[in-house]
């Protein structure tokens, strides 16, 4: 019984392409995550576009006007430079967007298979792997950005880097956990019965099936990446003004949240959206890929 | 299992000894030294002050000497508090900080799992998307906003509970932990959402259930085990941020905690003090990385077994 | 498994309840029991008048310690401290001061002349490593001890008559010595105490514990946590003890202004140490009784690295200061009431007034800028605005940014870090412009002036001119009559306005919010009080304020 179970479930691996547009009929039936890839969609078009589209130039200041609740010429009102704040959200819609996937991407990339390799090797390889994760955890954050700052300048490749370096971490722990208890499953024992390699085991087997917790912990990554461009902002790593951020936005907003609340509503309305439509997509995303689950 | 734990333990030496090294090289690479200030220091005021904590010695010599400290557990004096030694700030601070990370903890953990078991149970009903959306909202809201928005509410407006403080005022440790605690609630509400989605479809549940028992039964008993291991990986690594994160709300409730002693002491450079909070917080971290390891070892019978078996 | 959400907001609310029932806040019982609750910024580094050096211990040291002089708060002229009277001799180069017998130590010790120079001799010991030290450097011979080249400090200027009698002679006539004795560096210390626990030289040790600490102020240190409160409490050993009517002080550290002003709100605070900017505004119009702002002796400016080729060159530099609105960025942007400066030294500084030394004038400055090389900004590289992280320092220079760019066509790119990253980089000359402040060390020119001339540990800009220095440091300290020496100085100051080696944008003022209850605070430069002339209210509550 075991063994027709694993090799029926080999024969679906190899079909990588079916496999994904099952997941998209699957998808689509979910109205919620196509509403998330629907917003998602839009706000990267509109990110793409803002030079064409946006009402008004990103530094264009008015002093005199200062800090105005939205009106009919600027919708969103504007900051205490009389700064339009719709522009400036749709400009910083394109830092705070590339920063969220770009750096994501990159944990997401070392973060699996780094705990995949760690799981699946075991023993002492996981060991020196983990103990290795743990030092990178506890080096001062903040001292290796200003070091990072200085030795390299100020380059936005860098805040990547400096995101990516944090956050790949705990996504490394948690597929090592998933993969370790993967691993006794009896498919994998199939698998590795069959003479696969290794490679091919984490390859085709280990890492599609920890597909759903990573994409979970992706679509909590992706926000609190966008938080993180934020305060390494505010040190000086990453973006200057006058350019700006959702993150750098909210963050100026809660300083004058009660004399100004527009301008701590507007950009945290924006994040919020896209976060809840991430979220949506994510869950259906799951769910799609992993038809277990969706059953019942 | 003691086995286990021993050689665990013993990785820690090696681990504390390279983020030792690390930090120590790292923090005198990092610009601006600990004695410069808005108006130009004169050179002999630098002169005596390096002398005075022994800056002008060899980087090896200074290197040698403070591990020989450390082996005698002392961190030095801090530079920027004369009278005071890294030890002494560390003792002050720590209970603070680990009062406000369990009380988070245990925000977050009522908060999240909760949240995260209703929703897996009725999966795409307003059971799940409610709960999950509110835990959303916790995500959104990094601290830096949740904090000052419960104060402008609780505090100024509704006037129910003090605007900062710790210990002095009736309540003043409640904002401070749910802001703190909120964020990671989300996270806890995902984690066991999605890893009680996964056990309640196993075999073993379907088992439990055609077995005719209650189901919260099957629930409490069979799926929280399985279904709370991705959330016990994350609460070792989670209870070392709470305390070594606790700084944005250590600040804005104005809280004598840890955390912020580790960001003033990084921005002042105030090298003995981040070396001394570094090296507690990276024990800490190996720690409640090998406690989280424990129980998931404890709650996922295979890994026992695994282990038994000779790991 | 709704049954434990349900508990947790249970136990929640119960704790919400519990919390509302009780709570007095600060200001009520603080007017009560005679209790003065102050938001003190920065947390205090150390409570040693010889090692510290910032406004935060200032404002603590003052209650512990008191010099041989004090301020009148209202006119910051010298008044009596531990002094009684002093003469001063003809040539304005020798003080002696007659000491009260009634001063004493907080143990019941006499204080004495000799305390005052052991003090003094402490405070001059390199070891010690006190910033300051340079402040008693005005004292005949004291830099030279300090330097090492007299080894005697008989030498130094610093003469003990007897028990109540100091003589000090000064390597210049000072005029504004009398202001310095009641800077920290010149604060008597207790020499049994420092001796019980340490070397005189040795930095931090357990003397300024509460229990340990012995001082001679109208207040004694009774309580000192990190990041949490310093009290301090009466003094009954205090010469002037029956004038003092608060019985406690407590320093609160509010390195967050926000946090501060919603301590102040909900009836925490008596008195902040600022203010938020974006607050101002909504106060003046709520709340114009709370608000203090008053002009504060310091200058908020930019320094230019005048070895950066395009700002070689004064006329740009002069181009680039007439273009900045200071009154716009006054109005809409610091909205402090800050003044608009013209000048590096803060105008009316004791008397002195040095004459503008630009306007604003978009005109002009374009004009400059096509005579400089770079009509309409063309050809202008980029140039990078440095500034340390700040909110309200980001805001200014977002400002300045543009209207350069608007005025001037020149592209400017900013540049902030991290504080000590940016003092380093001021320090080696790694910056085009940099934001910079100078808080006066005393109310003379002086401190504002001194710093500019060649090689100045804090010129940092590589401007240098023959004649300044020459008016500073020889013609100015020599000259006899005061009104002569003014006209020095505004004649340096002159040269310095036309090279323009700095931009001066407006002049601080300090911004507090005080509680109606809190009595007897008059306004100065200094944003200094004496602790002895201020009284609480007790029929004031401290309700919240909406």
């Amino acid at each position: 019984m075991t063994e027709s179970v694993a090799i029926t479930d080999l024969a679906d691996a190899e079909q990588g392409t079916s496999l994904w547009k099952d997941a998209w009929v699957r998808l689509r039936k979910n109205h919620l995550a196509l509403f998330g890839l629907g917003v998602m969609l839009f706000l990267c078009v509109i990110a793409l576009l803002t030079p064409w589209i946006a009402p008004y130039g990103y530094e264009t200041q008015n002093l005199q006007l200062g800090a105005s609740p939205p009106s009919a010429e600027h919708w969103l009102g504007t900051d205490i430079f009389g700064r339009d704040m719709l522009t400036r959200i749709m400009y910083g819609s394109r830092v705070s967007l590339a920063v969220g996937f770009i750096a994501t991407a990159v944990a997401l990339l070392i973060g699996v298979l780094y705990g995949t390799v760690a799981g699946f090797a075991g023993g002492r390889v996981d060991a020196v792997m983990m103990r290795l994760v743990d030092i990178l955890y506890a080096l001062p954050f903040m001292i290796f950005i200003v070091l990072l700052m200085v030795v390299f300048g100020r380059n936005i490749l860098l805040l990547f880097l400096a995101i990516g370096a944090v956050e790949w971490l705990t996504m490394a722990r948690i597929v090592r956990g998933q993969v370790q208890s993967l691993r006794r499953q009896e498919f994998i024992e199939a698998a590795i019965s069959l003479g696969l390699s290794r490679w091919t085991i984490i390859r085709r087997h280990l890492i599609p099936n920890t597909l759903g917790p990573v994409i979970v912990y992706t679509t909590l990554t992706i926000p609190s990446v966008m938080l993180l461009e934020a305060f390494l902002s505010f040190l000086g790593l990453g973006i200057q003004p006058p350019q700006s951020s959702w993150g750098l936005l909210i963050s100026y907003g809660v300083e004058t949240m009660e004399e100004y609340p527009w301008l701590l509503i507007f950009p945290g309305l924006t994040l919020s959206i896209t976060l809840f439509a991430l979220n949506f997509l994510g869950d259906g995303l799951r769910d799609a890929l992993d038809p277990r689950a969706s059953k019942d | 299992m003691s086995r286990f734990i021993l050689s665990r333990l013993l990785q820690a030496i090696p681990v504390l000894l390279v983020v030792i090294t690390a930090t120590f090289f790292l923090v005198r690479a990092a610009p601006g030294g600990p004695f410069s200030a808005e108006k130009t220091v004169p050179p002999e005021v630098v002169k005596a002050l390096e002398a005075r904590y022994k800056l002008d010695q060899p980087m090896w010599q200074q290197y040698l000497s403070y591990l020989d400290d450390l082996v005698h557990g002392e961190f030095g004096p801090s530079f920027r508090y004369p009278g005071r030694s890294v030890n002494e700030l560390i003792l002050g601070g720590l209970p603070t900080t680990a009062e406000l990370a369990f009380y988070a903890m245990l925000v977050a953990i009522l908060i999240g799992a909760c949240a995260g078991v209703m929703a897996a149970l009725k999966p795409n009903t307003p059971q799940d998307y409610i709960p999950m959306s509110a835990a959303m909202l916790g995500i959104c809201m990094p601290s830096f906003l949740m904090g000052p928005l419960l104060v402008l509410i609780f505090g100024v407006w509704l006037e129910w509970l003090p605007v900062s403080g710790w210990g002095d005022l009736p309540g003043d440790k409640i904002l401070p932990a749910i802001t703190l605690g909120t964020g990671y609630a989300a996270y806890i509400a995902r984690l066991s959402r999605g890893g009680m989605l996964e056990v309640m479809s196993q075999d073993y549940i379907r088992t439990a259930r055609a077995k005719g028992l209650p189901e919260w039964v099957v629930v409490l008993k069979h799926g929280l085990r399985g279904g709370l291991i991705p959330v016990v990986a994350f609460l070792g690594p989670a209870f070392a941020g709470l305390l070594s994160g606790s700084f944005v709300v250590e600040t804005i409730f104005q809280i004598p905690g840890l955390g912020r002693f580790y960001v003033q002491a990084a921005f002042n450079r105030d090298y003995t003090m981040i070396l001394g909070t570094t090296v507690f917080f990276a024990a800490l971290i190996v720690l409640f990385n090998l406690l989280s390891d424990i129980v998931a070892v404890w709650i996922n019978p295979k890994l026992r077994h695994q282990l038994r078996e000779g790991h | 498994m709704k049954a434990p959400l349900k508990s947790t907001l249970l136990i929640l609310l119960c704790g919400l309840l519990w919390a509302c029932s009780g709570g007095e806040s600060n200001v009520t019982t603080g007017n009560r029991d005679g209790i003065l609750h102050l938001g003190n910024g920065t947390d205090p580094q150390e409570l040693d008048p010889h090692i510290v050096t910032g406004v935060p211990e200032h404002k603590i040291l003052t209650a512990l310690l008191e010099g041989l002089v004090l301020k009148d708060p209202a006119t910051l002229e010298p008044i009596p401290g531990v002094a009684e009277r002093w003469e001063v001799s003809d040539d304005g180069k020798h003080y002696r001061f007659y000491l009260r017998h009634n001063a004493r130590w907080s143990n019941g010790d006499p204080v004495t002349a000799g305390d005052f120079a052991w003090s003094w001799w402490r405070a001059l010991q390199p070891a010690l490593g006190n910033q300051y030290a340079y402040m008693l450097f005005v004292i005949k011979g004291a830099e030279a001890y300090y330097k090492g080249s007299i080894k005697d400090f008989e030498r130094v200027g610093i003469h003990v008559i007897d028990d109540y009698t100091l003589e000090v002679e000064l390597a210049n006539p000072t005029p504004y010595f009398l202001q310095l004795l009641d800077h920290y560096s010149y604060f008597p210390v207790h020499r049994a105490t420092i001796e019980k626990f340490g070397g005189a030289d040795e930095r931090g040790s357990q003397w300024t514990r509460p229990g340990n600490f012995v001082g001679n102020g109208p207040y004694n240190l009774s309580e000192w946590r990190l990041f949490k409160r310093v009290v301090v409490s009466k003094n009954p050993y205090y010469w002037d003890a029956d004038k003092v009517t608060i019985n406690a002080i407590h320093f609160h550290p509010t390195e967050n202004v926000t946090t501060e002003e919603r301590m102040f709100r909900s009836g925490q605070l008596h008195r902040t140490a600022s203010i938020p900017i974006d607050k101002v505004a909504s106060y003046r119009k709520h709340h114009p009784e709370l608000l203090y702002t008053q002009a504060y002796l310091g200058n908020y400016f930019y320094r230019f690295n005048t070895r950066v080729p395009q700002l070689s060159d004064k006329r740009v530099r002069r181009a680039l200061a007439m273009s900045i609105d200071r009154d716009a960025i006054v109005k809409q942007v610091t909205k402090g009431n800050e003044l608009p400066a013209y000048t590096f030294t803060p105008p009316d500084t004791l008397g002195y007034t040095a004459p503008d030394g630009f306007r604003y004038d978009p005109d002009k400055a374009r004009q400059l800028l096509a005579e400089a090389g770079y009509p309409g900004g063309k050809g202008f590289p980029v140039t990078e605005l440095l500034y340390n992280t700040s909110e309200g320092h980001r805001k200014i220079a977002v400002a300045i940014q543009q209207m350069w760019y608007e005025q001037l066509g020149i592209k400017i790119v900013l540049n902030n870090q991290d504080w000590k990253v940016y003092l380093n980089s001021v320090e080696n000359g790694d910056y085009a412009i940099a934001r910079a402040g100078w808080i006066g060390d005393y109310v003379d020119p002086n401190t504002f002036l001194d710093m500019w001339v060649s090689g100045g540990g804090n010129n940092l800009t590589g401007w240098a001119n023959t004649r300044y220095d020459q008016l500073i440091l020889k013609l100015a300290p020599e000259a006899s009559d005061p009104a002569e020496r003014y006209r020095l100085m505004q004649e340096a100051e002159a040269l310095l306005l036309e090279d323009m080696p700095l931009i001066p944008i407006y002049i601080y003022t300090s911004k507090n919010l005080v509680h109606p209850s809190l009595k007897g605070l008059q306004p100065n430069l200094l944003d200094y009080s004496l602790y002895k002339r201020l009284h609480l209210d007790a029929s004031f509550s401290g309700e919240v304020i909406h």
